[in-house]
């Protein structure tokens, strides 16, 4: 009786987005497609924007694309568009950088997983999300002013920004995402396998190699591989530690550019729609294929991890 | 004198576990090799830019390039990036996120869905840089300028909100939805009195995530309006609201990008002064995101 005449303003809401429950619903599955949507968009403009330029390239010969580091682009009559320099350093600093966070990732993944105590994990845990906040343009600025000098000092480096720079910078970027995702992996095996081994008298070290890292192998290659991909998109750090210049490196410390690198600095000066243009958004193109790739490779080991443990 | 204990450890034993306690002291050595450069680093950045950081300094317009410090404009910029950022990639996002938990059958085509978002987490900031240049700009015909720049943004942040809403929704253990489908409550009825309540915090720390994700972001925005210089007016509300949504702004990423490279007669703590603020704003954002989630698993009920 008392309930009835006066209905909170919380209720006539509810009963009104109970009526268009219909178009809600539309809306959700509308928003639901949206990834697929942007990625086949993302694919498409950059395809589109590159396409006028892509019959007119020379992709093997002498000045081809993937054959020779002659990139004059921004020459409006004899423009060559060779990539190669670009692809190896692209590649070279990734390598340098898998070489630093790979074997640091995965310690200290094991580390935080298997051996840490409640609290250290949580120190550690949180310790590497301060990692991964800091914004690429930032490491770029710690790579120009702290890393470069000590290099310059102590690895006989002509100039700061090199090679090895950028390695060391994107091997701190890579180590948290190949933390979360190898701990997630390690922990994604089920604690019985971990009974089992310890029933045989395996100790904590024995469980960790002989019996998780088999276990998990698909995981932690998925983790690696995604560390690779993020290592060869990242772009405002390598720009800034790595020179920008268009060689192929012969050391450590010889400077060296990248396809995002490219991209970075001579975008803000091609006029849209002209061949120096659509010469960037080929390499955005090259870009997004080989970033396509390496995830979805990375994805399959996940996938095949799931169904594994799911047997 | 031999040993009779029959229980004391064998030569092996002892190997086996001297290997044991050496893997978790070199793990654990390692772990922490990882953080004291990162802990120095950030030290070293307090330090240098402790001479610049001021009431001024922060509230001041850029003058000089940069060098005479000044970065009110950028600051301005970056907070009305990421909140323009946010009004338009939350909703798909977490809609997304219910669609993909909620909705969608398992099949192949949801699969697909979820390879999507993945293969768009991956996609590298510079290309969605072209992207936005591209559909944006060159076909919509849309001015380069604050709303292009959050738009790009956004198409780069819907992984990260999908991704952490779908983590926080299947976390409602599904017989609370069974529950109340017994009662006879619709789909959208369950989600909207059952499973939001119960995920809205694990749906507001990816939200809040997103924001430093993209306060931090520069290589999507540089190409898109953000520039090194603009005029600001002094006083009035165009002061806190200093650009239109088709402006081009200035956003505290882009200054840092901008000053550090070489210009000359820039003093070192400028550089580092701005490097410092867009840390601590970062750092501050993603600390309350982790407050968030830590009031939650204090208060979680199941």
């Amino acid at each position: 009786m008392s309930q009835t005449p006066s209905r909170s303003w919380r209720a006539i809401l509810s009963t009104a987005t109970d009526k268009i429950e219909k178009p809600i619903e539309l809306l959700i599955k509308a928003c639901g497609l949206s990834s697929i949507v942007l990625v086949a968009a993302i694919f498409f403009f950059v395809f589109w924007y590159a396409a006028p330029l892509l019959p007119k390239i020379d992709w093997f010969g002498h000045d081809g694309f993937f054959t020779s580091t002659n990139w004059h682009a921004k020459e409006r009559e004899g423009a060559t568009y060779g990539v190669l320099a670009m692809i190896v350093g692209n590649f070279a600093v990734a390598a340098v950088a898998m070489i630093i966070a790979i074997p640091l990732g995965l310690a200290a993944a094991v580390y935080i997983s298997e051996f840490a105590g409640p609290r250290a994990k949580e120190w550690f845990k949180v310790s590497i999300e301060i990692l991964a906040a800091i914004p690429s343009i930032v490491w770029g600025f710690i790579a120009i002013t702290m890393i470069g000098p000590l290099l310059i000092k102590y690895a006989g480096a002509t100039m700061g920004a090199n090679l090895l720079n950028g390695g060391i910078v994107l091997g701190l970027m890579s180590v948290p995402l190949i933390v979360s995702l190898a701990e997630d992996s390690l922990r994604a095996v089920p604690d019985s396998f971990r009974e089992a081994a310890m029933a045989l008298g395996a100790n904590r070290w024995e469980i960790v190699y002989r019996v998780l890292f088999p276990a998990a192998r698909s995981g932690l290659m998925a983790a690696c591989m995604l560390g690779v991909g993020r290592a060869i998109g990242e772009t405002m750090a390598v720009l800034l530690a790595t020179g920008n210049k268009n060689q192929i490196p012969t050391s450590f410390t010889d400077p060296i550019t990248t396809l995002t690198a490219t991209i970075a600095s001579e975008m803000g000066d091609a006029e849209a729609g002209s061949p120096h243009s659509q010469s960037l958004f080929t390499i955005g193109l090259l870009l997004l294929v080989i970033t396509c790739a390496i995830n979805l490779t990375a994805n399959l080991f996940i996938r095949g991890n799931k169904r594994k443990s799911a047997a | 004198m031999p040993d009779s204990n029959p229980f004391s450890p064998s030569p092996y034993e002892l190997n086996k576990e001297s290997r044991a306690t050496l893997a978790e002291w070199t793990t654990f050595s390692i772990s922490v090799a990882l953080l004291i450069p990162v802990a120095l680093i950030l030290t070293m950045i307090a330090i240098k830019a402790a001479p610049a950081i001021s009431w001024p300094y922060l509230t001041g317009d850029v003058s000089r390039s940069g060098a005479a410090g000044g970065i009110w404009g950028p600051l301005m910029g970056t907070f009305y990036l990421t909140m323009l950022c946010l009004v338009i990639v939350a909703p798909i996002g977490v809609l997304a996120g219910i669609y993909i938990n909620e909705y969608a059958p398992d099949n192949k085509f949801t699969r697909s869905i979820m390879v999507a978002v993945t293969s768009l987490a991956g996609v590298p900031s510079i290309v969605h840089a072209l992207f936005g240049l591209g559909a944006f700009v060159a076909t919509m015909g849309m001015p380069k300028g604050l709303l292009t720049a959050a738009m790009t943004l956004s198409v780069m942040t819907l992984p990260v909100i999908i991704t952490s809403t779908r983590e926080a929704l299947s976390g409602v253990p599904k017989n609370f939805r069974e529950a109340c489908w017994n009662l006879g409550a619709s789909r959208w009825q369950t989600i909207r009195t059952i499973v939001l309540p119960n995920s809205f915090g694990g749906i507001l720390t990816g939200v809040i995530l997103v924001i430093a994700r993209a306060a931090g972001e520069t290589a999507p925005i540089m190409f898109m309006g953000a520039v090194m210089w603009l005029r600001i007016a002094p006083s009035g509300p165009e002061r806190l609201m200093p650009y239109g949504l088709n402006d081009e702004f200035m956003a505290l990423s882009n200054h840092l990008n901008l000053i550090s490279k070489d210009i000359p007669g820039m003093p070192e703590e400028m550089k580092f002064g701005s490097a410092l603020v867009l840390l601590t704003l970062i750092l501050f954002i993603n600390g309350i995101a982790s407050l968030v989630r830590l009031h939650l698993r204090r208060r979680k009920r199941w």
